[in-house]
């Protein structure tokens, strides 16, 4: 047998256990289903927003722990931020995986994600949490 | 050497990796050194476009691809050669009935297939319903996937057209009651497509005895080259259907004003071939029509029980597919409750396991199942009893990994 499988550590799994974030709002700006077509993940992705910012945030997501595990570092992460933040750590996290891309220092936590970077298959789990944020954020922009 | 081993042996991909367990041929059959050495020596010594020139590279060209068309109609046991259209898969052979077999279809006609089909054989008929304006009914499953043949008779109508379904599911590897599925079509003159897709990799098929009037298949499932695929139609069917796409190759005489249209199976063959890839299919067939295939099936058989009976010990592991009474290909499909199949397969790959996780291109099935997504181990003739051990070690620790 190879060496130790490190996409599966134990950061990975406690975040996507935790589930920050999973249920869904009362009332929300704008909200997005997005599907990997691939293996059937699915998230469902609501925001309220407040003066621009993300007041709250609540997802359902169907799939495999790296999807879970960004859909609660979202739910852990998101609240107090604007779109353009968002949009900055979805880059981050997208040169990340396909580049090795360092961490960026406000978010430290993307680095569970680091060991994906080997499988190119799992780059779209991991990013579904966060253009499916970013397709909410867009639908409660234009709603406003 | 055990036979599966000297088998294994004649596959370049799997004798380069000596560790690899590959469980994913309902996905992709790995291909035949034959089939491989087939299309080398083709394009190394006859490549050349087919029934358009007269030198001599385009007689040899032309002399391959109808040789290759002539095995295919062997390994089908077709009456003609004439009824073997090639086509870039089994996919492009099911649009093809679909657009071509579909425009002589009426408003108000309708054309029955399962809830077990591949979005291959599902999708097309979506598309024809909202084009044509006819109706698509399914017949449904039962708890395990299986198609439930007692919904035949209040599904099969007299504007029923055909009945579209698969040989055998890709997703729980149980095998279609084509008999029951024929009888019910002939009752109201309907005709009947088989999608041999998942079938192939698994012996010579006879179109005759099966009495079913369309049946699609790909070779990369066959052990052939990707890119290539077969429709074997009734000729009198074929005949009454109009091309689906236009060009070279498909017509009798093209004026300013109108064209006419070649006899099948060229009339569905427009643009130049497949044609290395038809020489490799042949390869491929040629070879399998040479196997004791008894004892093959003996042996997947075999393997198949002994994954069933591994798997079923795994605790929270619940096996999607046909009670033991169902004759099935050896596919098993499978769910872990709590993990992902996507998280499975890849700690499988990290012990050196080719299974897919996923929804396997079936959703309506998975929904009728319970499931969004599972894994599937599905076996061949080069798979043995260490593929199987294997795989079994590999699904405990992928358990323990995740967990």
């Amino acid at each position: 047998m190879s060496e130790s499988l490190d996409l599966y550590q134990d950061a990975i799994k406690q975040m996507a256990a935790a589930a920050h974030g999973h249920g869904q709002l009362q009332s929300a700006s704008g909200e997005a289903k997005l599907n990997n077509p691939l293996c059937g993940d699915r998230v469902y992705m609501q925001v309220a927003l407040a003066g621009g910012r993300i007041a709250a945030i609540a997802h359902q997501t169907k799939g495999c722990l790296l999807c879970k595990a960004a859909a609660s570092l979202l739910g852990a992460r998101a609240v107090g931020l604007d779109i353009s933040a968002i949009a900055g750590t979805t880059s981050a996290l997208e040169a990340l995986l396909r580049e090795q891309a360092p961490v960026p220092p406000d978010w430290p936590e993307l680095a569970m994600f680091l060991p994906a970077h080997a499988y190119p298959s799992r780059h779209k789990c991991t990013l579904l949490p966060f253009r499916a944020l970013q397709a909410a954020l867009r639908q409660a922009g234009a709603a406003q | 050497m055990s036979e599966a081993s000297r088998l294994r042996a004649e596959f370049p991909l799997l004798a380069a990796n000596p560790g690899l367990h590959y469980l994913d041929s309902a996905a992709t059959a790995q291909i035949h050194r034959t089939a491989l050495d087939a299309v080398a020596h083709h394009e190394t010594h006859r490549r050349a476009n087919v029934l358009r020139g007269s030198h001599r590279l385009a007689e040899a060209a032309d002399q391959a691809f109808d040789s290759a068309r002539r095995s295919v109609a062997r390994f089908l046991n077709a009456r003609s050669a004439d009824e073997v259209i090639f086509t870039s898969g089994a996919t492009a052979a099911l649009n093809l009935v679909a657009q071509a077999f579909g425009a002589t279809l009426q408003p108000g006609d309708r054309v029955l297939i399962s809830l077990a089909e591949h979005h291959s054989n599902f999708v097309p008929w979506q598309m024809l319903r909202d084009r044509a304006g006819i109706a698509l009914d399914i017949l449904p499953v039962g708890v395990n996937g299986e198609l439930d043949l007692a919904a035949l008779p209040q599904l099969v109508t007299d504007r029923t057209r055909l009945i579209a379904v698969t040989q055998c599911s890709n997703v729980t590897g149980a095998w279609t009651d084509v008999a029951a599925i024929v009888a019910a079509a002939r009752a109201v003159d309907a005709r009947v497509l088989l999608d041999g897709a998942q079938a192939v990799q698994h012996g010579p098929q006879d179109v005759q005895a099966l009495g079913v009037d369309f049946y699609a298949f790909s070779g990369h499932k066959a052990f052939a080259p990707n890119g290539i695929g077969v429709l074997w139609g009734r000729a009198g069917v074929l005949a009454s259907m109009p091309p689906f796409l236009g060009g070279g190759g498909m017509i009798d005489e093209v004026t300013a004003e109108k064209s006419s249209w070649a006899e099948p199976p060229r009339r569905f063959e427009a643009g130049t071939p497949p044609i290395a890839q038809a020489v490799g299919l042949a390869a491929a067939l040629d070879w399998m029509m040479a196997l004791d295939w008894a004892t093959i099936h003996a042996r997947e058989a075999r393997l198949c029980q002994q994954m069933i009976d591994g798997l079923q010990r795994i605790p929270g592991l619940r096996l999607l597919g046909p009670e033991a009474s169902v004759r099935r290909a050896p596919i098993v499909s499978f769910d872990i409750a709590g993990l992902h199949p996507h998280d499975v397969c890849q700690v499988l790959d990290h012990h050196g396991l080719a299974l897919r996780g996923g929804h396997h291109c079936a959703q309506p099935l998975l929904a009728a199942l319970g499931v969004d997504t599972c894994s599937r181990a599905s076996l061949a003739l080069y798979n043995d009893e260490a593929d199987v051990a294997a795989c079994l070690d590999a699904v405990a620790a992928a358990v323990a990994t995740l967990t």
